[in-house]
């Protein structure tokens, strides 16, 4: 208790030192920003604060995106775009080309097409996995529980991990001699080679970002559940509905639009996996886990041999296929409204 | 025992835990397992010595073997229980082991040597959280330089990105002039865009920056975050435009308007972005992990994985590295976790 006005004291001189370094730096800038309003006006102010943005946004976002295509467009190992020979679509008839599309083996390029019939299978089974225990998690945190913050908190925890740390604490669990196969040992059933075995991978990997990502999406759930209005639950019950009818008349209908964000969102996030797989198996074994992200950031910069063009149509492609669902989250969103 | 039956019965109002209750905290049950289990186990494992961590199967809590110091010899010595022959067992410290044999002595009388087949020892184990793992593993990991590393970036990162998007975010909100739509629409198209589509152009331009290897380079390309400005901006909208009338009335200069009528009013969702920037940056892999190829420069998430791959099998500490990685971050959610959760139920956003 005595130690109380001191602790008070002392956030008041940190909160008032980091006031006066703020109030001191929008002094400074104000000379500068008052210097170029009197010289340009207000009207050429709204430019003024954008610019920054702008700049750092052209450089670093815009520009690359444009250079994109540049590099899949060219062809040759340079890596400065001007010493790069014209190759019209040859990257992309290379990364295309394909005796039947079926069979990965049969194509020029059967790395990439390992890679993209990887990240489907992924993106299938990843999203309807994670979607659906999302949903089932907001369904039960969104009825009168106990603790629901804690809870809350412990499915969303994961969210907050670097995927490295994610992929460090299941190669953990899942080694050779790792927890899992203790657990499966002790209970009279032999080790399983998680990380050696090209099912149990793919399987693994899916699981294991259902257990990082699904968190986000069952909070984005639950908001939309909890702004469904409760009046309409009881004009149901009055009216002598099933706890089933009220699920499949109401929740459902009303959640829709919150599940189509969800479902676009994690369609284009899983397209992306990248992070996680790299530290946990590095694309193994053998392709079994390799995907598209994956597919461009070797070709642009582990392999030995940089085929930068190659990279960049493939990434082309994948922007491409970025772009679809984009749109089809627009159009969706666009009929509730 | 009876208030916690109590404190279950009572949901829904009812006086009876019915089935679907059940159920309910059976699954939420299951959940807490899954999904905060690894990270016990994870704590457990990095106390365990070098040793214990490669046994199998493994045990749940980190053991130490329990030693004794004897007069005449320099270094402790293990204690092992012993199963004599006639079914008595002994406390005994080993003196040495040569192969199927262990040269075993009683500490109360240390002068008589007791051979004993090493199949009859037990070692003499206690639970030990000892920070052995840490210590050892912040020296040879370089622990500080990378958690340097990671503040640095994390920090000014953050600090530019609350002043750029912000600035951005006003201009675009307040503001009517030639460019505007445009501007706003090119910014919003490239928020689905990841990273990873644009890896090769932009690691050509750091390059001709110069910023390779330079801690500049992860600071600045992240920093106008289109989700940021559009965030901020959506909040800027609904402060009332009057305000800005009155200051300009006032005499105000368009910077004074920004930084002491704007910025004021839009803390709540300043806050969010400061949360989420944070976040953003404290996990980023990829992007460091292209811009930055000498280890001095290394973040923590780059330093983790490439210490990963040079000691494949000290697990123990990788494991001890791992925990402290995710401690800032498990701090920062602790004490701002309803924040998070709110602001990213609201935004819709990571």
């Amino acid at each position: 208790m005595l130690a109380q006005p001191g602790i008070k004291r002392a956030r008041n001189a940190v909160s008032g030192v980091f006031t006066s370094i703020y109030d001191l730096i929008i002094s400074l800038l104000d000379l500068i920003f008052g210097t170029t309003q009197r010289i340009i006006g207000v009207r050429g102010m709204p430019y003024v604060f954008v610019l920054p943005n702008l700049l750092i946004f052209g450089i670093f976002i815009l520009f690359p995106m444009l250079l994109n295509f540049v590099y899949a467009f060219t062809g040759g190992s340079s890596f400065s775009p001007f010493d790069r020979p014209w190759a019209g679509t040859v990257n992309f008839d290379r990364l295309l080309a394909c005796e039947n599309y079926l069979e990965p083996r049969t194509c020029g390029e059967d790395l990439f097409w390992r890679a993209v019939y990887n990240t489907i299978g992924y993106v299938v089974f990843q999203v309807a996995l994670m979607v659906l225990l999302s949903l089932i998690t907001a369904l039960i945190l969104n009825r009168n529980i106990k603790a629901r913050g804690f809870f809350r908190s412990v499915f969303f925890y994961p969210v907050l991990l670097s995927p490295i740390v994610v992929a460090l604490i299941w190669k953990w669990i899942l080694q050779e001699n790792g927890l899992l196969n203790g657990i499966l040992t002790g209970l009279g059933y032999d080790k399983i080679p998680f990380l050696v075995n090209a099912q149990w991978a793919r399987l693994l990997v899916i699981l294991i970002s259902v257990w990082a990502f699904m968190g986000f999406y069952t909070l984005i759930l639950l908001a939309g559940l909890q702004s469904i209005p409760a009046d309409l639950y009881e004009a149901a019950a009055i009216d002598g509905a099933n706890p089933w009818q009220s699920f499949s008349k109401i929740t459902m209908p009303l959640l829709m639009p919150t599940m189509v964000v969800v479902l676009v969102l994690s369609l284009i996030r899983a397209v992306q996996v990248f992070d996680i797989v790299f530290a946990f198996t590095g694309g193994g074994p053998g392709t079994a886990t390799l995907y598209i992200v994956q597919y461009i950031y070797s070709y642009g910069f582990s392999s030995p041999n940089k085929q930068f063009g190659l990279a960049a149509a493939a990434s082309l492609l994948m922007a491409g296929a970025l772009v679809i669902l984009t749109l089809v989250q627009l159009i969706a969103r666009r009929e509730e409204n | 025992m009876n208030t916690i039956v109590d404190g279950l019965r009572r949901t829904k109002g009812r006086k009876k835990l019915d089935f679907t209750d059940v159920l309910s905290y059976g699954y939420l049950a299951l959940g807490v397992i899954f999904m905060f289990g690894p990270i016990v186990w994870l704590v457990l494992s990095s106390f365990k010595t070098s040793g214990e961590i490669v046994k199998f199967p493994p045990r749940l809590l980190p053991y130490r073997q329990e030693t004794v110091v004897v007069d005449g010899y320099e270094d402790p010595l293990p204690l092992y229980i012993i199963k004599m022959d006639d079914g008595a067992t002994q406390t005994l410290a080993q003196v040495r082991r040569i192969g199927l044999e262990a040269q075993m002595i009683d500490p109360a009388n240390p002068g008589e040597i007791i051979k004993v087949n090493i199949n009859k020892r037990q070692p003499v184990e206690r639970v030990y959280f000892g920070l052995d793992n840490y210590i050892e593993g912040v020296e040879s990991f370089n622990f500080g330089l990378y958690l340097w590393n990671s503040v640095i970036v994390t920090v000014f990162a953050t600090l530019l990105t609350l002043l750029v998007n912000s600035m951005a975010a006003f201009a675009l909100s307040k503001y009517k002039f030639r460019g505007r739509q445009t501007i706003f629409i090119i910014m919003i198209s490239t928020l689905m865009v990841p990273l990873s589509v644009v890896l090769v152009p932009v690691f050509l331009v750091i390059t001709n920056v110069g910023w390779n290897n330079n801690l500049l380079g992860i600071i600045v390309p992240a920093a106008a975050t289109p989700t940021g400005v559009f965030l901020l901006r959506q909040y800027m909208l609904t402060i009332p435009d009057e305000l800005i009338d009155a200051a300009r009335i006032d005499g105000a200069s368009e910077w004074r308007i920004y930084s002491q009528v704007i910025l004021p009013l839009a803390k709540p969702a300043l806050a969010v972005l400061t949360i989420f920037s944070i976040m953003w940056r404290w996990n980023d892999f990829l992007w460091p992990l292209v811009v930055l190829s000498r280890s001095e420069y290394f973040t923590l998430q780059v330093g983790l994985a490439s210490f990963q791959g040079e000691l494949n099998v000290q697990w123990n500490l990788i494991l001890a590295m791992t925990v402290l990685t995710l401690l800032p971050i498990t701090l920062v959610f602790g004490f701002l976790q309803r924040y998070i959760t709110t602001g990213i139920a609201t935004t819709g956003m990571k």
